[in-house]
């Protein structure tokens, strides 16, 4: 029973780092860059979430939306600023400037917010539920994180195969110069699935310090590494393997830590990643592509 | 008169002598600067204290620049060797160094640190080199993770029995009653005699700069830096890639050891957390600062950017803000197709003022 509950946790954990994955994945696939500041705009997500929150005594459903609204409008701008430009340089020059817009969103927090670590009102309303004459307590956190996540994935497959913008998506991710000559905007599709990325981050975020109730500049760029992982692992570009990557990874996580050792559970969770990357590097899901000379 | 003869010959030696000369000669002449001002006693303490942190970020830059700026990958894992160069030499010189002569205890604390970090780099090279760009950066992030979560649980004592390892707490060492505990989990090693000093951190700058330099120089030099400008036809010509991809980042792992050791010996106590992913950045900044593939200005970013905070206090604050903003506007600068496009025009303009020379460098391209 005790197992179970430590499952539970684990696939609630998992579907934080799946809908964080779900970001990395798109914008990975689209744009071809690894976007390190995606961890902290699910930072800047919960701190304007608890800032809605406490100083303005919102709803915490409309500070939720509002941190939303925010992280998207933050995961465009730094698309056309910092993204946009770069966009026919060497990945390795990218990659640097992901780094180094991480590094701004993290500083520019310490600076805003302060060092200090803050305590996050949860936004969840739902009591927790009791199975098995009170041997399984279930906390309406993991429920509710279950719940959006499988919510964000259905609604996620379903806007790219349905619909005309998720088709654009696609286009682009398969050949750019080919989509914009079917008359495909790409910048207007990169900066949407920017958008889209950035949104859902809000919404991690929103999940994640309601779980684990804390929130500090910091807070970010854990999740963000450990969701990558869970992205390369599920096999990047792919929006079922990310899902799956995510919740695989969180269930790892939290049985090592349960049964294994505490301190331990992040280098088991890397660990995974590098086994993953040798054993099969294109993912559990992922196609392998031939490189073309 | 004979000055211009000096200059005269000096421009007909061979281009990379003189870059080796001069890099040899800043390094000298900061050290014969500082040894004065120090002598005189017009050194300020908050920067006599940095000495030794500014000669292991010079080796740290160097050496990362090996792998970033010559090879072309990104490794954000490089405080990881530095920490593992940083435990292995420090605990040798902590269970030697009242034994052995001080100065063997040292130089052997040096090469045990760089071996180790070494051989790590070599264990954790074959599964990396496989990878290339964004994997191989995110992994030697996992590596550099793993090993900090690992060195920050492990509890090692030592007693009459011999060693006692354990990643639990000191009470699962199971030592005798005349054990001594060395390496006290996320406590680390406590009780160092400091043993670091300007000269020495001197010395391993200017180690690093002939191994990195002469490296580089070499036909296995110019193997590596064919990786980095077209991978495909290196390997289209027989250059064997894996090889030369492991040499420059066990060279860059050796270094890092060395100047982990230079590091923790200046402190008296070491914890693993000190060397974590924020370390690794601030490495990376210098290189990217410098100028990636640009020793020269690996040196003078690393000891700039660390003298820079000491002296400006007030704004210490906003160090990093000014750091991260700095590294985006550089890449914007050097790397977006757009902005070389406006300095080649800002380029003929400028020419175009002075037209004489502005001609005579046109025909020369030509």
């Amino acid at each position: 029973m005790q197992f179970l509950g430590f499952l539970v946790n684990g696939i609630s954990l998992g579907s934080v780092y799946a809908i964080i994955a779900l970001g990395y994945t798109m914008v990975y696939g689209i744009a071809k860059m690894l976007n390190f500041a995606h961890g902290d705009v699910i930072m800047v997500g919960g701190y304007v979430i608890s800032t809605c929150m406490t100083s303005m005594g919102m709803n915490p459903l409309l500070s939720v939306l509002v941190g939303m609204v925010a992280c998207t409008i933050l995961g465009i701008t730094v698309e056309r600023v910092a993204y946009k430009p770069l966009r026919e340089a060497p990945s390795l020059a990218v990659l640097i400037t992901a780094i180094g817009v991480s590094y701004l969103l993290q500083n520019a927090a310490l600076l805003i917010f302060g060092s200090a670590t803050k305590s996050f009102n949860s936004v969840v309303g739902v009591k927790p539920i009791t199975l098995f004459d009170g041997a399984l307590t279930i906390t309406g956190e993991a429920l509710v994180t279950i719940v959006v996540g499988v919510v964000v994935m259905i609604g996620l497959t379903l806007f790219v195969n349905r619909t005309k913008m998720g088709h654009a998506m696609l286009a682009v991710s398969e050949d750019k110069g080919a989509a914009q000559l079917m008359g495909i905007d790409v910048n207007a599709t990169i900066s949407l699935t920017f958008a889209i990325g950035s949104g859902l981050a809000a919404v991690a975020g929103a999940l994640l310090c309601s779980s684990y109730p804390s929130l500090s500049p910091t807070t970010g760029a854990m999740p963000g590494i450990k969701a990558f992982v869970a992205a390369v692992f599920g096999g990047i570009g792919s929006i079922p393997g990310a899902m799956l990557g995510g919740i695989l990874l969180g269930i790892i996580e939290n049985l090592s830590k349960a049964y294994i050792s505490t301190q331990l559970s992040d280098a088991i969770v890397f660990g995974v990643l590098i086994v993953v990357l040798l054993v099969k590097p294109t993912g559990l899901l992922g196609k392998k592509i031939s490189e073309k000379v | 008169m004979k000055n211009m003869k000096v200059f005269a010959n000096w421009k007909k030696l061979d281009k990379n002598f003189r870059e080796k000369t001069v890099n040899y000669g800043i390094v000298l002449v900061a050290f014969l600067v500082i040894q004065i001002l120090s002598a005189t006693g017009s050194l300020k303490n908050s920067i006599s204290g940095q000495l030794v942190p500014i000669c292991t970020y010079v080796v740290m830059a160097i050496s990362l620049n090996l792998v970033v700026g010559f090879l072309g990958e990104l490794s954000l894992g490089h405080a990881g060797f530095m920490s593992l160069g940083a435990f292995s030499g420090t605990l040798f010189w902590v269970l030697n160094c009242e034994t052995l002569p001080r100065p063997v205890a040292l130089i052997a604390a040096f090469l045990i640190g760089g071996v180790v970090a070494g051989i790590f780099g070599f264990i954790i090279g074959i599964p990396v080199l496989r990878l290339r760009g964004d994997y191989l950066a995110i992994v030697t992030l996992a590596f550099g993770e793993i090993i900090k979560t690992v060195l920050n649980a492990l509890y090692l004592g030592l007693d009459s029995n011999g060693f006692h390892l354990s990643m639990k707490d000191t009470m699962s060492l199971g030592m005798e009653a005349d054990g001594k505990v060395l390496i006290n989990g996320a406590i680390g090693i406590t009780g160092i005699s400091k043993a670091s000093s300007f000269v020495i951190g001197i010395v391993l700058v200017l180690i690093t700069l002939f191994v990195v330099m002469n490296l580089v120089d070499s036909r296995a030099g110019r193997a590596i830096k064919s990786i980095r400008d077209n991978r495909i036809a290196a390997e289209s010509i027989g250059i064997p890639i894996t090889k030369y991809k492991m040499m420059a980042f066990i060279t860059s792992a050796v270094l890092a050891g060395m100047a982990g050791v230079l590091y923790a010996l200046n402190y008296s106590t070491l914890v693993a957390k000190k060397f974590d992913y924020n370390t690794s950045i601030l490495v990376l900044v210098f290189v990217v600062l410098g100028g990636m593939g640009n020793i020269r200005g690996s040196i003078i970013a690393a000891t700039v950017l660390t003298i820079l905070p000491e002296l400006l206090r007030s704004v210490a604050d906003y160090r990093m803000l000014v750091y991260a903003i700095l590294l985006i506007a550089m890449m914007i600068f050097t790397q977006s197709p757009k902005a070389i496009a406006w300095r080649a025009v800002m380029v003929e303009k400028i020419k175009a003022r002075r037209p004489g020379k502005g001609k005579m460098k046109q025909g020369e391209e030509g």
